[in-house]
């Protein structure tokens, strides 16, 4: 019952302009498929963040090294991926910046405003090496603008 | 470039108007520049009017957190005036609202120096 996902799918170079960039292609996605504004800044947000980790953690800024950035429009969620070249990490062993100990920090924030503002947030390590961290946010009721089957009917007129 | 800054005198205080997005980059980075600079001029009341900044990402707040250290490291004080409904939702949920003093709006900001 789960019909196929429409991919968008794109790679980008390892620099801040990608991180941009890439902010700004989630937006116009997200709209399209129907996110409101409110929920296209969340989702472009997360994954600004996910692109700056990409290129500072995962591929050190090696212009070299691509970052990818795959979008899968199904029909009740938005999935995104962000791929980088790096080793990987452990997503649990993250610590929570608004802990006492963390709170004068100047960085650690990156991945806890991810989790909040999407619904699932997963890491994958690629055997062939490589980061993987997807991204989901699911069409409700609150943020639902005009998804799914409406939108299809929206962009043709 | 992201984000403009201007500085002003108001009564002895240093307000800093900020304006676009304080983000990774040129944006941080400008912002630490004149947070310096104030500091070597002996200007250690500062107030950051946000009032015109939409878009904070996390090396933005990194940048905040920084500004507030460095400046109360020299005896002086940083604080925030003026936020947009964004940032004020940013600030809340990392619980950064906990550690900067944070005004409704310039006068109040600029009067709790006295
Ligand atoms: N793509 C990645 N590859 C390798 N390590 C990563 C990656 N993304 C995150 N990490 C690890 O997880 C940690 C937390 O990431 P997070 O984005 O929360 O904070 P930060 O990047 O250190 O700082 P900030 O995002 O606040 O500027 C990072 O310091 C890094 O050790
Ligand atoms: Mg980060």
């Amino acid at each position: 019952m789960d019909k196929p996902p429409r991919r968008v799918e794109l790679t980008l170079e390892s620099r801040i302009e990608s991180v941009d960039l890439g902010e700004e292609l989630t937006r116009s996605v997200a709209g399209s498929v129907g996110f409101d504004e409110g929920e296209q800044y969340k989702i472009s947000m997360a994954v600004r963040e996910c692109l700056i980790n990409a290129l500072e953690h995962g591929n050190r800024g090696d212009r070299r090294k691509p970052i990818g950035l795959h979008f899968a429009l199904h029909p009740d969620r938005l999935e995104v991926e962000v791929h980088d070249q790096g080793p990987g990490f452990n997503l649990a062993a993250v610590p929570d910046p608004r802990q006492d100990e963390h709170l004068l920090k100047t960085s650690g924030r990156g991945l806890f405003l991810v989790r909040c503002f999407v619904d699932e947030l997963a890491v994958k390590c690629g055997c062939n090496g490589g980061a993987s961290v997807k991204l989901t946010k699911r069409y409700s009721s609150n943020n639902r603008g005009s998804v799914g089957s409406n939108s299809e009917k929206e962009k043709r007129s | 470039m992201s984000v403009k800054i201007d500085k002003r005198e108001v009564g002895g205080v240093t307000v800093v108007d900020l304006s676009g997005r304080l983000t990774l980059g040129d944006a941080s980075a400008q912002l630490r520049q004149t947070l310096h600079e104030l500091l070597d001029q002996g200007k250690k009341k500062i107030v950051l009017n946000l009032g015109q900044v939409g878009y904070i990402d996390s090396s933005g707040l990194g940048e905040l957190v920084s500004g507030f250290t460095t400046v109360k490291n020299k005896g002086g004080m940083l604080k925030l005036a003026n936020l947009t409904d964004k940032v004020n939702d940013l600030l809340t949920i990392t619980k950064l609202y906990t550690v900067f003093e944070i005004h409704n709006d310039e006068n109040t900001a600029v009067q709790s120096f006295s």
